[in-house]
């Protein structure tokens, strides 16, 4: 018989750049243990998921995370009073803080998670990677955080260009020049602020690897990805399941070191000479998180279980050589739909 | 020299790498070398058998052979 639950998911945003709620319902969706009602959790009236709604039962928009988790925990108990929620899977970087911060009284109001903790979630964030790659013996690229403008100047001193210029939560922009470098910190700036990371630029080739962690040290499931297609944002529009071993090594290392509890990306860089770096480990799943499903692997399904206090064995075996190709589609609406959501904050 | 454990072939000369996600194509004279070397035929063997049956010189086949062979290498299909 197939268990009925209500999920709440965020990042419905399926854009060029996209996040990975859209496929991470889709995958739930495909679990045959579940009969699903998924409650969309959006921050703009745009995004294209909202109005799938094959994959989205009702969406309700929330605060965005600078408002704060006390204007977040009154929504969600709005929401929680109409939908019921069991569980609740956000799937972006930037509003993880307040999830994480909130998991307890969620938990108190009867809505799960399955996310890392505080020490889980800062020990690999960009700014401390460095130190954790030399904690736990981790390749990793040497970095400099840096905090004010004139702190540029001395980056020569060393690295070599490229620099690799990189955002908080996300952007990174390759830079050949310190003229390029300073346009880079100001982009980067304007539009997420400081820290900003400066990181010596790695050559190699670009893995992913989505892993799930049962947060404690078991990694239930391992997927390396290569992307065959990149867009000029560096997402991947076209990737391929690997065999790989030592990624694979690599990617349990990391799940039994932390902990880790949920799921997560490793950005890898493969050097020519097979040292894999992790350039970044994003403490979500990626939006690539459906190849997973279709390898044989569903991630966000043993995510689901695992947050519903079952323990799923770990996956053995996914098919090599599986592909994605993203596409772009034009759904159409209408602007009564438009109004419902821009308006009520409801669709 | 041997073709490595986990590569994919196809007879059309579709070869890929599921360690690297590289995939190549071979021209149907390259498919049929490989499909000889993953046989664990030595270089001397796949020579013999390819100028048997073709119409090809030998000295010349040998070195087209090293230089395929050499990018097989390259490629990581080759150990």
């Amino acid at each position: 018989m197939k268990r009925k639950i209500i999920i709440g998911v965020t990042a419905l945003n399926a854009i060029d750049s996209p996040g990975p709620g859209v496929a991470v319902i889709r995958a739930i969706r495909e679990c045959p243990d579940f009969d699903v009602r998924i409650i969309g959790l959006s921050y703009e009236s745009l995004e294209p998921g909202l109005y799938m709604h094959d994959l989205v039962d009702k969406t309700y928009q929330i605060p965005y995370p600078s408002a704060g988790t006390d204007s977040l925990l009154n929504r969600l108990k709005y929401i929680h009073e109409i939908e019921n929620l069991e569980l609740i899977i956000p799937n972006f970087d930037a509003e993880l803080y307040n999830f994480i911060k909130l998991s307890d009284q969620l938990k108190a109001l009867g809505i799960a998670t399955f996310l890392p903790d505080f020490e889980q979630f800062e020990a690999r964030d960009k700014i401390k990677l460095f130190d954790f790659g030399k904690k736990f013996d981790f390749f990793v690229p040497e970095d400099k955080i840096i905090h004010e403008f004139r702190e540029l100047k001395k980056l020569e001193d060393e690295f070599d260009y490229p620099m690799v210029v990189k955002g908080k939560f996300y952007d990174a922009i390759i830079a050949n020049t310190m003229d390029q470098v300073e346009k880079a910190y100001h982009k980067i700036l304007a539009k997420w602020g400081l820290p900003i990371i400066v990181q010596e630029f790695i050559k190699g080739t670009e893995i992913n690897i989505a892993a799930l962690g049962d947060g404690l040290g078991n990694a239930i499931s391992i997927i390396p990805m290569r992307k065959l297609y990149i867009t000029d944002k560096g997402k991947a529009w076209a990737g391929i399941t690997l065999d790989d071993e030592t990624l694979i090594e690599l990617a349990r290392k990391f799940v039994t070191v932390t902990k880790w509890r949920g799921g997560c990306e490793l950005e890898v860089m493969l050097t020519q000479d097979g040292k894999p770096y992790i350039m970044e480990v994003n403490p979500r799943f990626p939006a690539w998180i459906y190849l997973t499903a279709a390898a044989g692997q569903n991630q966000p399904a043993a995510l689901v279980k695992m947050a519903l206090g079952e323990k799923p064995q770990p996956y053995a075996d996914y098919e090599v050589g599986k592909i994605f190709i993203r596409y772009s589609w034009d759904l159409i609406t209408d602007i009564r739909e438009f109004q419902k959501i821009s308006g009520n904050g409801e669709l | 020299m041997r073709v490595r454990k986990n590569i994919a072939t196809s007879d059309e000369g579709f070869i890929f790498n599921p360690t690297t996600g590289d995939s190549f194509s071979a021209n149907t004279i390259g498919a049929e070398i490989i499909n000889l070397l993953k046989k664990d035929l030595a270089l001397k063997e796949v020579a013999d058998i390819i100028c048997d049956k073709y119409d090809v010189d030998r000295s010349l086949f040998e070195r087209d052979l090293e230089d395929f062979t050499l990018q097989l290498k390259d490629y990581s299909i080759l150990e």
